[in-house]
């Protein structure tokens, strides 16, 4: 509590003696010495002690010119003559520090002003807790990391009034941490306890790490005597840490959504092909690799004849994208699979062999090296959610993105005579053929669909991932492990199944390890379709070994 | 009970039951056999060691290693068959059980560097590199060649047994059972990926000094590896001719056909499937560890599954269902595959996707039924 009045006594006293100073300066109708004379005085010429209180009632009157003084004392600017005359030396002209009047010619006699290192270190925080009130942000937050390496209680008005001031959320928190950190180190447990408390609320991820050493022991002791502090320190921390782990345990649920999201598109379309014709298509992953290739060439085509519309070009892919792997997917269908029909392995070969053609002409004309896909300006960034979370734009949008393709292909299959057409083949394609049904051409429009999500498939990942000619092939197998589980025919099937398998893998993975978590999953598949060899969603009835 | 028969049925019956085992190879066969364990076992060895280099008939260690991979290929492409076109599974995950013979026979190849490896230790390098301080517990006795021989066995086909007993048993087949076959040669793959299963990562086993003491790449034991593996592929033809002729053979096949059906007449298809399951992952074993001391290396792209479905367009280029098809898919494919990827590297996959297209579309009988379907119309022409 002394030490707390001390420091008041002394705020107040450096105030009254800065009011003063105001109050005759007009009577000196000069610029330069704004500074009362006496703080001058102590500073060039006073022992360490007394330079050091000077500084600190410089930096707390909140004075312009004091910086500039301190600036230049540390620079070795300001001269002595004799034990009166203090002079500010630059290029060759001297100013005298107590009148502001120019001293000319310039006395030979000069003595630089002794610095030792204390009142160095003094000075440099001095000058950054003035800094703190510029303007200029760059400014503001240099001289906040440097106080963060060197305040004391003497700062402190000066942090608070800059933390009342700041807007910049960075600075904010720096300066915060380190008002933290000094009222830490306060003799006053007042004080202690209170930043202890202020710390709990903190979003910063970096408390925790101001906190821990006050539980610590060192030797026999705490490096925090008194018990109530460390009980608190102990509340704060744990708030903390809960928070932190809220923080983690969202953001896991998010990137599983996002991860799921993703091997929805990816899978989506190949459950509506494998559910109508039996076929597994191979070549998915390639139809994926086409949109996002489709994307490229037309982010390239912006980029060459419409930059000003560049951030739209997504807008323009989309389309692209869908169209591309629409029609490779019905040309394939029109010319490989159609005469595989009834032969489901043989189209697994065949569609295969198609996937390698696709591959391998990829590579010839773009070339084997991945291919830039920038995001426009607009999905970058992200949503700050927690100290500890950031949500990316990018993310969000390919989440939104999935459920919007799957609203309209739900609303395409269950609203339109095409969808009619789908579901009437996938559940008994004879019956469907006998009732004028033209199942032919069901299946190539079918067969379109399905390759042109893989496209929009395509596109979405180009966003967040490398687009290259093996692309396709890192996502076949976990599309069809969407499938397999989801079972086929069922649009919820597929969309339990992505987010499942999504977020069971995100969760795993904090757990064991992104290859283990990947294996944990495909065992529990091969297990899981044990029990519900048609997946989650079965068609029940008639349909079951059809 | 054939008393209360009439005759003609009572014959048919006695006809059906007790059908005459299929010779195991026919006589025209078994001249082809023979010689071609002579060019096995004498010609190409002959003509490797025997014949000075400049010799226009001296046969380089070049290809004699190329057929002796090709023939590891073989006995896979013939595994492959039995399952395949027998019984009617296509699995697109035979690679993990090639690679893990592969893997149970580099173990013992890497024990036998001994401290001629590059950090002279008694670990194998990787291990001093990833700074193991001794070897993990599936590695005790592999020292012992006849232990890494029973592994070589033992690991693929107790893998193949649990994991088709679970998928024999709920009945998953067709291209689910692909799917998820190819599945389990991904995951393995990851597992092998890693530096901590202990089996050297994404490099693998490598740099091989010996094998049973002798140098491995000396050109006596070059050859005798070639040889070994060609009686390895023979046997191989040979056991697999004796399954298919066999009265176990045509229940197998029935269950290609109309598995309800079998299952409707008494028989137990998970018994069937199963066997030869088994059968199959442990003929790749043993092709994986007459493949690894002969190229010299084992890694974990070895299972990836682009490798696992190539396997089947072997055995679908030569003909599925006749044992013989495969092993000639088996050398046209891999024949074709190291002169593109020589010559024109950049079309070999154009090729190979277009095989895969053609063949499943024009050919699924392979190159053997097309010989086949030839005779047959040749016969039938003559009056």
């Amino acid at each position: 509590m002394t030490a707390l009045l001390a420091s008041l006594r002394r705020v107040v006293v450096s105030f009254v003696l800065i009011g003063g100073a105001a109050l005759l300066a007009p009577l000196f109708s000069s610029t330069a010495h704004a500074v009362a004379p006496e703080l001058v005085r102590d500073l060039a010429l006073g022992e360490n002690e007394e330079k050091v209180k000077a500084i600190s009632a410089l930096v707390a009157s909140g004075d312009p010119d004091a910086l500039p003084l301190l600036q230049s004392l540390l620079s070795g600017e300001v001269q002595t003559v004799g034990d009166a005359t203090v002079l500010r030396v630059k290029d060759g002209v001297a100013t005298n520090l107590a009148t502001g009047a120019k001293v000319e010619p310039l006395p030979e006699s000069r003595d630089d002003v002794v610095l030792n290192n204390r009142v160095r270190r003094e000075l440099a925080t001095g000058i950054a807790a003035l800094q703190l009130v510029a303007t200029d942000r760059a400014t503001r937050l240099a001289a906040a990391q440097a106080l963060q390496r060197g305040a004391d209680e003497e700062m402190l008005p000066a942090i608070q009034a800059a933390l009342a001031k700041e807007q910049d959320p960075e600075i904010k928190s720096l300066l915060s941490l380190t008002q933290a950190t000094v009222q830490l180190a306060s003799t006053d447990k007042a004080i202690r306890v209170a930043a202890i408390r202020t710390l709990a609320e903190s979003r910063d991820p970096n408390t925790k790490t101001l906190l821990l050493p006050l539980l610590e022991k060192k030797g026999a002791d705490f490096a925090e005597p008194d018990s109530d502090v460390r009980a608190e320190a102990e509340l704060s921390l744990r708030a903390i840490e809960s928070r932190l782990s809220t923080g983690e345990m969202v953001g896991r649920v998010f990137s599983g959504i996002s991860l799921g999201s993703i091997l929805l598109l990816a899978a989506l379309g190949l459950a509506i092909t494998y559910g109508l014709m039996g076929v597994i298509n191979m070549a998915h992953g390639e139809l994926i690799m086409i949109g996002a290739y489709a994307t490229y060439v037309v982010q390239n085509l912006f980029r060459a004849y419409l930059p000003a519309a560049f951030d739209f070009y997504l807008l323009a892919a989309l389309p692209a994208a869908f169209a591309a792997s629409a029609l490779t997917g019905m040309v394939l269908e029109r010319s490989v699979i159609r005469f595989l029909y009834g032969r489901p392995l043989e189209t697994l070969l065949a569609t295969w062999g198609i996937s390698l053609i696709l591959i391998q002409a990829v590579r010839t004309i773009f070339g084997a090296q991945n291919v830039q896909v920038e995001n426009p300006a607009w999905m970058s960034g992200g949503v700050q959610l927690f100290s500890n979370l950031v949500l990316p734009y990018s993310r969000i949008v390919i989440i939104g993105f999935a459920a919007a393709v799957v609203a309209l292909i739900g609303l395409l299959l269950t609203r339109t005579r095409l969808g009619l057409f789908v579901r009437g083949v996938t559940q008994n394609r004879k019956m469907a053929d006998a009732l004028g049904v033209p199942t032919g051409r069901v299946d190539t429009y079918a067969f379109g669909l399905g390759s042109g999500i893989a496209g929009l498939a395509g596109c979405a990942l180009s966003q967040i991932g490398n687009v290259g000619p093996d692309l396709g092939q890192s996502y076949i197998v976990d599309s069809f492990m969407v499938v397999v589980l989801g079972g086929v025919g069922q649009l919820a099937g597929t969309v339990y199944a992505a987010m499942g398998l999504g977020i069971a893998n995100k969760f795993l993975e904090a757990w064991s390890g992104a290859v283990l978590a990947k294996i944990a999953l495909l065992v529990f598949i091969i297990i899981f379709i044990q029990k519900r060899p048609q997946g989650l969603f079965a068609l029940k009835g008639r349909m079951a070994d059809a | 009970m054939n008393a209360s028969l009439p005759p003609q049925v009572a014959a048919q019956l006695d006809r059906t039951l007790n059908v005459p085992r299929r010779p195991l190879l026919t006589r025209s066969g078994w001249a082809v056999f023979l010689f071609a364990a002579y060019v096995l076992l004498v010609l190409v060895p002959g003509l490797n060691l025997l014949l000075p280099a400049n010799h226009p008939f001296h046969l380089s260690d070049y290809w004699v290693t190329l057929a002796g991979k090709i023939m590891c290929y073989a006995i896979v492409a013939l595994a492959m068959d039995l399952i395949w076109g027998y019984a009617g599974i296509l699995s697109l995950g035979h690679g993990v059980f090639f690679a893990l013979g592969g893997y149970a026979m580099g173990m013992y190849l890497m024990r036998s560097i001994g401290r001629d490896g590059v950090y002279q230790s008694d670990l194998p390098d990787f291990m001093v590199f990833l700074d193991w301080k001794a070897y993990p517990w599936y590695w005790s006795f592999t020292d012992h060649f006849w232990y890494a021989a029973l592994l070589v066995v033992l690991v693929p086909g107790l893998l193949a047994f649990i994991f088709g007993y679970f998928a024999f048993r709920s009945r998953i087949k067709g291209v689910y059972f692909s799917i998820i076959t190819q599945a389990l040669t991904y995951a393995f793959m990851l597992l092998f990926f890693r530096n901590d299963t202990g089996f050297g990562g994404n490099n693998g086993f490598t740099d091989f000094k010996r094998i049973l003491g002798y140098p491995i790449s000396a050109p006596g034991t070059r050859v005798a590896l070639f040889a070994a593996t060609g009686v390895a592929l023979l046997g191989a033809l040979l056991l697999g001719r004796y399954v298919v002729t066999s009265k176990f053979g045509r229940v197998l096949t029935a269950i290609r056909d109309a598995e309800s059906r079998v299952m409707f007449c008494g028989y137990s298809p998970l018994h069937y499937k199963l066997f030869v399951w088994t059968l199959s992952a442990v003929l790749c074993g043993i092709a994986g560890a007459l493949y690894v001391p002969q190229v010299g290396i084992i890694n974990p792209s070895e299972m990836s599954p682009a490798n696992s479905i190539e396997i089947a367009i072997w055995a679908a280029v030569g003909g599925r269902g006749t044992l013989i098809g495969p092993i000639v898919g088996a050398f046209v494919v891999n024949g074709a595959k190291s002169w593109f990827t020589q010559a024109v590297p950049e079309y070999w996959l154009f090729f190979l996707g277009l095989l895969f297209i053609l063949v499943t579309l024009f050919l699924p009988q392979g190159v053997i039924g097309l010989l086949k379907r030839r005779r047959i119309v040749r016969a039938s022409d003559r009056p």
